[in-house]
């Protein structure tokens, strides 16, 4: 059965991506579907199973051995990978439902969703990989399609560019996930999960020379496997590919940048929970690294305008969430969250879709106006999405929306956790908590209140010919509404359904081996006594946050606009996403092109062509130039040439070698 | 042995003179008559030294023919011979220096020959045949193939001649023996049964 | 004073020489041209006929009959070609003749 939920995508994209052309694209669409539709049914059911009890391991077969290293193909089926499992072919199964919808005028289908399968293979592969090299296996091929898919409407210069900037930022990641793999094979002798985590506890207190310094061998190693998980969940520092990711078409970036490729690193910490649980430095680093990326997306997501952009930097700070109740101990906390994360922001994602198909492609909020009206169902959907985001609940209880059962608990264990840099983290997740209701209900303000037009006087381009009173504005169709439904009821319920399993009573039956807890690690229970207050915190600043965009979004609109104007430089810095993609480009880009331009016109162009090939040639050319001149095409000239030969070799035979 | 130095110290000088003359004179018809000249020159030379038959073959051939050929042409030809002194200074000083170089060079080798010779020529042959009875014997048995081979040279001359100057005039009526030969009557011939006082 | 063979070899190159100097100098005039050429072809006769008479073998006078013959073909062939030149140009200019001009 495992076999079949992790390769029947693989079959959905051979079919579609060789047959595509005969079997049409609605015949595409059917065969993905339905089979992603089987693995969607079949992963419930192993979830179901694996929550009681039944863990499994699925060896396939041998990939190679060289030496000492063996790699092979085997499935792990413990309870981290049943809840992953469920996570990925849900969201996937109702992307490509809702694809058909979304994508219905496009004429190259039958490669969107053989891509689509493919991702969800290359997904599923790495989070049923039973060894280091099958999980970069999956973490390569998800890259892969992220750019495949990023980069789906090739024509554009700007979605090729994104898709090389997503690329490039994940293989600064895998540079250094791939020295952790190496330092992990060094340490252990092998790259087998059971192997290592077996050796992992002898490792503690083992230092490792490199680059001149000596480090702890389980924080560096940590450390470089983190690095793979800040570039592929674009936590801060790596976070520069996710808003640019958007280029991508909308289902793309709901399963792809939401709920499932950007969350592989989440689970690469929870999977390697033996390693890091011996190592604190490295979670302290996870932790600070959390928290910064929490509170720095949020500041940035709050002055967006692109509809899309606004959720992708909310991504970016729900990721960053997850690191936090990764980092304090809490591995159940940050999959918990990852989960519900799934359902909201897929769903938040596909209702975009559906706004921006309603629009004609429009994705500029200032577009938008009063669309609650003329999109109903896009718009209770989206609302459920927002509550979730946003953590509305009833603190104290698990009485709430999806996103206030996974998020508060980490946010109090942050704050009860004695790491080095929990605290921070704390007052990061705090903070982003309000900045997060702000641009959510911001969002939701300008996009489905008001009425259309109220904030298109800060258009920058002139949208007098798109003029979207002669286009009508229609609710998307069934096949698109449905998965948002589906969507908006897991964001609903899922927390309040999952609670008890993920981080309440039935955690230690539940989760079993799948995430390793150190001996000191109680932060479960002592998360439960942190002060009311900071049990509190989080809805206030929820309510802070939403009255906020309230007022200044619904109230009195010229709010935005004054206080931009007040704070300019703020302004601007928020706008430019705190200069981060100037400052790179100043940093790498133009050295790294610099040099290209170096080695090509220089070593290539002058130095190579020059003396090679080109060099050659005009030698050639020059040699002959010299020797045209000779061809006068006068006999007299030829016979003089002749005498003036015959009379040298005269000369030279009478006082040269020839003897008398 | 004096009357032959002497008679040598008049052709070789006049000799030269000529030659020299051939190439340095304004009017070609002059050049042909000087080149003339040498080749009587060159024939008497030839008589001192004992070769009367190719002495007088030089006359027949070269004088009677080759000349008179290139008299020919220098009269046929409207040349603008003027024009074509121009180019004669153009190369005056390579063309000097290089004949000089190649003289020097000759006579420097010639000379390395001199003194280890016998000195004196034997003007007459020892033999009593003439010299054209004895060059007729070497000629058709020795030299039998040369022979034959110059005959064949001096045909394709003759062909090659007549195939590059050779040019119908067109509207000039002449015969055609072949195509006469091969008429044949029912070509030739057509009969037409005509109808008394009608005609044709 | 005897007139031994070297007088004749020095004579032989002397007129050799001038019809050498006489192709270079006259480039343009092909009838002056020709002329040198028979020139040159004089002075090898007088070379091989002064060995011949002075070897006492008359391979050397054999030899300079066929250089008379070959000389006297090579004239007629010449000016037939100057000829049939002239008729197609109209002149023997030969600064026109450097159709392998490369």
């Amino acid at each position: 059965m495992y076999e079949l939920i992790v390769f029947l995508p693989l079959l959905g994209f051979l079919i579609a991506g060789v047959f595509g052309r005969w079997i049409g694209a609605r015949g595409a669409e059917y065969v993905t579907c339905s089979l992603l539709g089987v693995c969607f049914v079949l992963s419930w059911i192993a979830f179901v199973m694996v929550a009681g009890g039944a863990d499994a391991h699925v060896a396939i077969g041998n990939w190679f051995t060289s030496g000492k290293l063996v790699a092979s193909w085997a499935l792990r089926i413990d309870t981290l990978t049943a809840v992953m499992l469920v996570v990925v072919t849900t969201v996937s199964f109702l992307v490509h439902v809702y694809s058909i919808g979304y994508m219905s005028d496009d004429p190259s289908r039958p490669r969107f969703f053989a891509y689509l399968s493919l991702f969800t293979f290359a997904m599923l592969m790495l989070v049923t990989a039973d060894n280091l090299v099958q999980l970069f296996f999956g973490w390569e091929g998800v890259g892969l399609m992220s750019y495949l898919l990023i980069g789906f409407w090739y024509d554009r210069p700007s979605a090729n560019a994104a898709a090389i900037k997503a690329f490039v930022v994940n293989r600064v990641g895998d540079f250094g996930f791939s020295l952790g793999i190496f330092l992990t094979y060094y340490l252990t002798g092998s790259i087998a999960f059971d192997q290592v985590f077996a050796a992992a506890p002898g490792l503690v207190g083992k230092t490792v020379h490199f680059i001149g310094f000596n480090w702890d061998a389980l924080t560096l190693a940590c450390l470089l496997l983190f690095m793979g998980a800040m570039g592929k969940s674009a936590q801060f520092l790596l976070h520069t590919w996710l808003p640019d990711a958007m280029e991508g078409p909308t289902p793309v970036s709901a399963l792809i940048h939401a709920a499932t490729m950007v969350t592989a690193g989440v689970f690469m910490v929870a999977r390697l929970s033996p390693l890091f649980e011996l190592s604190p430095a490295a979670l302290s680093v996870v932790t600070i690294v959390g928290g910064t990326t929490a509170f720095f997306a949020a500041t940035v997501a709050g002055v967006q305008m692109d509809i899309k952009k606004v959720v992708a930097y909310s991504t970016c700070s729900q990721l960053g969430y997850m690191f936090v109740g990764l980092g304090v101990g809490g591995y159940s906390l940050g999959i918990f969250h990852l989960f519900t994360h799934a359902f909201f922001k897929g769903l938040l994602f596909l209702c975009c879709g559906s706004v921006i198909i309603a629009m004609h492609h429009e994705q500029d909020m200032r577009a938008m106006g009063g669309l609650r009206k003329e999109l109903p169902v896009t718009f209770w959907t989206m609302m459920a999405g927002a509550l979730a985001l946003s953590a509305v609940g009833i603190p104290f209880t698990s009485i709430g929306f999806a996103g206030f059962v996974s998020k508060d608990p980490i946010i109090e264990a942050a704050f009860v956790s004695h790491r080095f840099g929990a605290m921070y983290a704390f007052l990061c997740a705090d903070i982003a908590a309000g900045l997060t209701a702000f641009y959510t209900w911001r969002l939701m303000f300008m996009t489905f209140f008001g009425k259309r037009g109220d904030w298109s006087a800060s258009l920058p381009s002139a949208e007098h010919g798109h003029d979207h009173g002669d286009h009508p504005v229609r609710e998307s169709p069934l096949v698109m509404l449905v998965p948002l439904v589906v969507l908006a009821l897991g964001a609903t319920f899922a927390g309040m359904a999952f609670r008890h399993l993920f981080v309440g009573g039935g955690h230690d039956g539940f989760w079993r081996n799948s995430l390793f807890l150190g001996q000191e690690n109680n932060i479960l229970e002592r998360m439960e006594t942190a002060p009311w207050l900071v049990s509190v915190s989080p809805t206030l600043a929820m309510l802070i946050g939403t009255g906020i965009a309230y007022y200044m979004y619904m109230v009195d609109r010229t709010a935005p606009q004054r206080l931009a104007a007040e704070f300019p430089a703020l302004y601007r810095f928020l706008l430019n996403k705190w200069y981060f993609d100037e400052l790179y480009d100043f940093l790498f880009v133009r050295p790294a092109f610099a040099v290209g331009r170096f080695f090509w016109k220089g070593g290539d162009g002058a130095v190579i062509d020059g003396f090679g090939p080109d060099g050659v040639s005009a030698r050639v050319l020059d040699v002959a130039r010299g020797a045209v001149k000779l061809q006068t095409g006068y006999v007299y000239h030829y016979a003089f040439a002749m005498l003036l030969g015959a009379a040298a070799l005269t000369t030279w035979y009478l006082f040269g070698g020839v003897t008398r | 042995m004096q009357a032959n130095a002497f008679f040598f110290w008049i052709f070789a000088p006049v000799l030269v003179a000529s030659a020299f003359a051939v190439i340095f004179a304004r009017n070609p018809v002059h050049s042909v008559l000087f080149l003339i000249l040498s080749f009587v020159c060159a024939a008497g030379l030839f008589l001192l030294m004992g070769a009367e038959f190719l002495a007088m073959i030089l006359v027949v051939v070269y004088v009677g023919a080759v000349a008179v050929l290139f008299l020919f042409i220098v009269m046929l030809l409207d040349v603008d011979f003027a024009r074509l002194r121009q180019g004669f200074v153009q190369y005056l000083p390579q063309g000097l220096l290089i004949a000089l170089v190649v003289a020097i060079e000759l006579i420097y080798v010639v000379s390395g020959l001199g003194p280890s010779h016998r000195a004196a020529p034997p003007a007459t042959p020892v033999s009593a045949i003439s010299n054209t009875a004895a060059l007729g014997e070497v000629l058709y048995t020795r030299y039998f193939y040369f022979f034959q081979t110059a005959g064949m040279i001096l045909l394709t001359a003759m062909i090659g001649a007549i195939v590059l100057t050779l040019h119908h005039k067109p509207g000039v009526k002449r015969q055609d023996v072949g195509a006469q030969v091969a008429r044949d009557p029912e070509t030739a011939v057509e009969v037409r049964k005509v109808a008394s006082r009608a005609g044709i | 004073m005897g007139v031994d063979l070297t007088h004749y070899l020095t004579l032989a190159a002397i007129v050799f020489t001038i019809g050498v100097a006489g192709i270079i100098l006259n480039h343009k005039n092909i009838i002056i041209i020709l002329m040198s050429v028979e020139l040159i072809l004089l002075s090898v006769n007088i070379n091989l006929v002064a060995f011949s008479s002075f070897s006492g073998d008359l391979t050397g006078q054999a030899f300079a009959l066929f250089i008379l013959t070959v000389a006297a073909a090579e004239s007629a062939i010449g000016l037939a070609i100057l000829v049939a030149y002239y008729r197609n140009r109209g002149s023997i200019a030969v600064e026109d003749i450097n159709s392998l001009k490369g």
